[in-house]
This record gives structure tokens, C-alpha cells and sequence, in this order.
């Protein structure tokens, strides 16, 4: 089982290598990656049981700062990147992934349309299989054949067989499936919700896709933090699992769940 | 550098309305500068945000070994579950955290202003600005004379000594903004360095700079992770370039120039 970083919750890497060994893991997820800066709320995050709940303002320096101030460290130190791209437009999306794709180093794209950004969701619908299909098919206009593309949805099980359906023959190389649940803050701001509390559903969305598209490569994500999660996604039929809040909470969970699965498997 | 390990408890004494909480933290305890901080885990398994504490004192050869010692004020889940640890629990401690306070190059007067535990953060500076030759006053705010931090050694080392209550316990009653002014003049101090809420921070950032001292301000934000990852401790701050960026409170901060944080968007 390949072991990702959640994007997010990784900083900008740098914060998280003294506790884990980031050239080792699969891979590497940027925070998502809008084509302007997004300055994100100062509210941003609450605890709720066994849980984290965040506004998902998509708080991110822009594509352009990040290829200057963040992806050079990464390349430098061989972290396997995937930079998360999304935006309000296709088109949108297609110039952030031209731009992010020429940086030397990045292993793959992961598309974001797990997100309901309401800005973005009246330009483009990314949970409906017409609309994901589109964003999908405007990135691998523009993608450089070295670049893999994963495709991260939310995890609306009634949709998601449809979705991934669409997304897997349009051309996607895997789906990221699982993540945060929809929420709201206390004060009542669009949020989402991660963490443990959301392992169950995110094992749910991770089952139905792979009940529908067998030989699909598969990644979960929601809720890791112990090598038994992790087998339980692979139960499920994932090949790969994203590690997000956990680290929040303890940075070298990486290497712990690396550890388990090790001592496990002998 | 910083470290995470289990640091164990090996006294725990209460003082006031504060539980001085004392942690084997060897690692901590080499590269600590005043300012600094320490981010704590809580392992009840349904608290996924850590807790960030000032650290009070270090002692690099106790009868227990290398320790620090933090002031712990009970009231959510989090410290009164590190209030009510026994000697001999253990706790996921990562540590020295942040940007600590910048010291004069100079034997300059200095003014240090603290409410409430937040006080804690500046005994150990107090330590090493004597140690410097800076002559060190002290102006010291709590709401009630139990929620003043008492530090013998410090106070004795002081040009002066202030403290005002806002119930008139201990001390004169007033508030910072209103004792400030006087403790500024009386000092005459160059460099103002305060800990506290944001409300008292602002103050002081304020009347600091109406006298033409500098401020330094250690700032609390809620820190959900403690060591960047998650951006959720975001501070409006203005930096070097004159460009208003928001910067994350753990990892930019939690010292702060009192000058360069918008404290109307705070
Ligand atoms: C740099 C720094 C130094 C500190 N030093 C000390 C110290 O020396 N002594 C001390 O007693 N305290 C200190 N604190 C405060 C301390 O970290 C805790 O926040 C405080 O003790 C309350 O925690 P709790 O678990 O008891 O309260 P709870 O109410 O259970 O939880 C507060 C914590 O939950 C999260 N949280 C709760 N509500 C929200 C919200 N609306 N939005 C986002 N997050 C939320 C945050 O992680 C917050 O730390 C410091 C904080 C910082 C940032
Ligand atoms: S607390 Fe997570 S980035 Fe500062």
C-alpha cells in the first residue's frame, strides 16, 4: 500500500520533514492550487469529536509563488509531489496544470473536484460525471505525458459510482477517493469535516467505487492514523491511502503506520 | 532544533489558579530561547488539536534531570487533562516551537508586560536580558491576585515591579492599557515586551509606539497543529516588504513586532 500526504496537511513540506521521510513516502499532495492567491478566513479551523472541522477557503499562495517559493525545496529534496490543482472554470483549471507542469520534479497532477467551492460551483460542477469528465478532459489536454493524473471526489456515495465511472474512462490514471465530509464551522461558515469521525464514510465511498471499477487504481483517504485503517482501506480495495488530519495531530504518523505495517507484515 | 518525544511528568504543583506542570524535555531544553513554545497531544483519542504552552523555565540539570516547566490555567478539555496528569504520565511534547523574542544587541532598558499565564513566557526572557545588563521592569496584569505568576528570582533581579488586578486583589486595580503609560515613563524603556490577550497586546503595541519604543508581542492564536502544517492559526501581519501577508502564528510567529500586526483585522 502506497502512503500519500493529504493535501493540506502537509504545509509546505518543509514543516513536516523533521518528522518524517518525505522522499519515501508515495507521494507528496500540495495544498490545492488556485490560479490567483486565496487568503483564506483567520477562523479556519474547530475541533469536533474525534475530529477537525475547517473552512475550506483554499487558502494558497497561487500557482506562480508556489512554483517560486515551494516547489523548488521539494524538488531538491526528491519528494514525489502531486500538486492539487482546481478552479472556478475549466479553463481555469487548464492553466493552472500548464503552468504547475513544467516544474522539474513533479511526479503527477491530483485534481481536486472533491471541493464545493461556491464560487465555483456555478461555472463548473464537478460532482455531476458531465461535469467531472470535462475538467478531467481539459487537464489531459494540456498534461505532459511524464505526468500522472489522480482525480480526488468527495465522498457522495450515491453519485460516485457514475462519477468515477465517467472520470476512469475519460483518461484519469486513479481516483482519490473518501476525504472531508461537508460541515460548518460553530459560527456557521461553510466547512468541512476530517478525521477519524469520518473513516467509516470515507471506507463506504472507497467500497462502492471499487465494486464498480474493479480494476481501477483506487487511493483512500479520511480518517487514517493507524496501520489497521490502513488495511481496512485495502480490504475495501483501495491500493493506496492519504494520511491528512492525522499529522496534524501527531507529525510522525507517517513513520509510525510505516513502522506497523513493517512489524505486521513480518 | 525541534523535537517530538514522550516527555514524562515529574512534578506537578498548584499555585494560585495555575497548575505548574514540570516535563523531562532534554531536547527542548538545549536550544529553548525565551519565546519559544511547546505543542502538546492529547491522547484521549477524541482531541485531534494540539495545544500549544509557554514555556516557563528550563533547567538543564534539575534533581530531575533536564526539564522545562509550563503554567497551565484549567479550563477546556485539554488542560485540565494536562492539569490532572500524575507524576509519571507521559505526554507527546514537541518542542522548542516558533520565532522567539529578538533581544537587544545593546544594554538597553526593557519593559516586560504580562497577563494572566501568558506572564510565564516572560521570566525565562527576563533571565537572559539581565544577563545581557538590560535593567528589566516588569508590569505584571491578572484578573484576581491567585491569576498573577509569581517568580521570586525575576522579581528580585527587576529594577521595578508593577502588578495590577482588575478586581484590585493584588496590586493596584486597573488594567495594562491603563498602568502602561506610567511603567513606560517610570522605565524608560526602549523595548516593550508583552504577552497576553490580543486585546492587551494591541494596547501595548499602541502606547508603545506613541512613547517610541519597540514592541515585541507574543501573540495566541489557536493552533490547532503547532508546526505549520494546517494554516490554521492565520495573523494579519505586514512584513518587511510593507505587503500585508497572513502569516501563520506557530510558525512566523508567535513573537511578533507590535507595529507590523493589523490588529483591526485580528
Ligand atoms: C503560543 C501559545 C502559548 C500558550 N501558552 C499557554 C500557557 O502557557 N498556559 C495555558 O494555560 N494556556 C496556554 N495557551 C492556550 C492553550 O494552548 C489552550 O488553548 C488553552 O489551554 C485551552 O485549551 P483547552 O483544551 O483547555 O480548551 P478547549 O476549549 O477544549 O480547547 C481549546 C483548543 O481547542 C481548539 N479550539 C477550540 N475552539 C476553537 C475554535 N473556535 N476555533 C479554532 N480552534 C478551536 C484549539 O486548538 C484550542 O487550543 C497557549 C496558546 C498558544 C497559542
Ligand atoms: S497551528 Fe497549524 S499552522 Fe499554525
Amino acid at each position: 500500500m502506497r502512503l500519500f500526504v493529504a493535501a493540506g496537511c502537509g504545509g509546505t513540506g518543509r514543516e513536516l520533514a523533521p518528522y518524517a521521510d518525505l522522499a519515501g513516502v508515495g507521494g507528496f499532495v500540495t495544498r490545492t492550487l488556485t490560479l490567483d492567491p486565496r487568503r483564506g478566513s483567520r477562523l479556519r479551523i474547530a475541533e469536533s469529536p474525534s475530529g477537525l472541522v475547517r473552512a475550506h477557503l483554499l487558502q494558497n499562495p497561487g500557482v506562480d509563488r508556489f512554483l517560486t517559493t515551494e516547489m523548488p525545496w521539494l524538488a531538491q529534496q526528491g519528494v514525489p509531489t502531486w500538486a492539487s490543482v482546481t478552479g472556478a472554470t475549466t479553463d481555469e483549471i487548464a492553466a493552472v496544470v500548464r503552468r504547475v507542469a513544467t516544474a522539474p520534479g513533479l511526479s503527477g497532477i491530483e485534481l481536486n473536484l472533491a471541493v464545493d467551492d461556491p464560487g465555483a460551483l456555478r461555472l463548473h460542477d464537478g460532482s455531476t460525471p458531465k461535469g467531472a469528465a470535462a475538467a478531467v478532459r481539459a487537464v489531459l489536454d494540456v498534461l505532459p505525458e511524464s505526468l500522472a493524473l489522480h482525480v480526488k471526489l468527495g465522498s457522495d456515495v450515491r453519485r460516485l459510482p457514475v462519477v468515477a465511472r465517467a472520470v476512469a474512462e475519460v483518461g484519469a490514471d486513479a481516483l482519490v477517493v473518501g476525504g472531508a465530509l461537508p460541515a460548518a464551522l460553530p459560527n456557521g461558515t461553510a466547512a468541512e469535516l476530517s478525521g477519524p469521525a469520518v473513516l467509516p464514510t470515507a471506507l463506504r465511498a472507497v467500497r462502492t467505487v471499487c465494486h464498480e471499477l474493479p480494476e481501477f487504481p483506487v487511493i483512500g483517504v479520511g480518517g487514517v492514523r493507524s496501520a489497521a485503517d490502513v488495511r481496512a482501506f485495502g480490504s475495501a480495495g483501495a491500493r493506496g491511502v492519504q494520511v491528512g488530519s492525522a499529522l496534524l495531530h501527531d507529525p510522525s504518523v507517517l513513520a509510525r503506520i510505516t513502522a506497523e505495517l513493517e512489524e505486521q507484515s513480518r | 532544533m525541534t523535537l517530538q518525544s514522550t516527555a514524562e511528568v515529574r512534578a506537578s504543583e498548584r499555585v494560585g489558579a495555575f497548575q505548574h506542570v514540570t516535563l523531562a524535555a532534554p531536547g527542548v531544553v538545549e536550544t529553548f530561547r525565551p519565546g519559544n513554545f511547546v505543542s502538546i497531544g492529547l491522547d484521549d483519542g477524541v482531541h485531534l488539536a494540539r495545544r500549544s504552552f509557554w514555556v516557563h523555565r528550563v533547567r538543564s540539570s534539575s534533581s530531575f534531570g533536564a526539564t522545562i516547566d509550563i503554567v497551565v490555567r484549567p479550563g477546556g478539555a485539554g488542560s485540565t487533562w494536562l492539569a490532572g496528569l500524575p507524576v509519571g504520565a507521559s505526554v507527546d511534547l514537541i518542542g522548542p516551537l516558533g520565532r522567539p523574542f529578538a533581544q537587544p544587541k545593546e544594554p538597553v532598558p526593557c519593559l516586560l508586560v504580562g497577563e494572566g499565564y501568558a506572564a510565564a513566557s516572560l521570566f525565562p526572557l527576563a533571565e537572559r536580558l539581565v544577563e545581557r545588563g538590560c535593567p528589566v521592569s516588569l508590569l505584571l496584569a491578572a484578573d484576581t491576585a491567585d491569576e498573577v505568576i509569581d517568580g521570586l528570582d525575576v522579581r528580585r533581579s527587576a529594577e521595578a515591579v508593577t502588578v495590577v488586578t482588575g478586581d484590585g486583589s493584588m496590586g493596584a486595580q486597573g488594567s495594562v492599557a491603563q498602568a502602561l503609560p506610567g511603567a513606560l515613563q517610570r522605565s524608560g524603556a526602549s523595548v516593550v515586551y508583552a504577552a497576553g490577550p490580543s486585546s492587551t497586546l494591541h494596547a501595548v503595541a499602541g502606547v508603545s509606539e506613541l512613547h517610541g519604543a519597540w514592541s515585541q508581542v507574543a501573540l495566541e492564536v489557536n493552533q490547532p497543529c503547532g508546526t505549520g502544517l494546517c494554516h490554521g492559526c492565520i495573523v494579519p501581519a505586514v512584513g518587511e516588504d510593507a505587503i500585508a501577508h497572513r502569516v501563520r502564528a506557530c510558525a512566523e510567529g508567535p513573537v511578533f513586532r507590535g507595529d507590523r500586526i493589523q490588529w483591526g483585522l485580528l
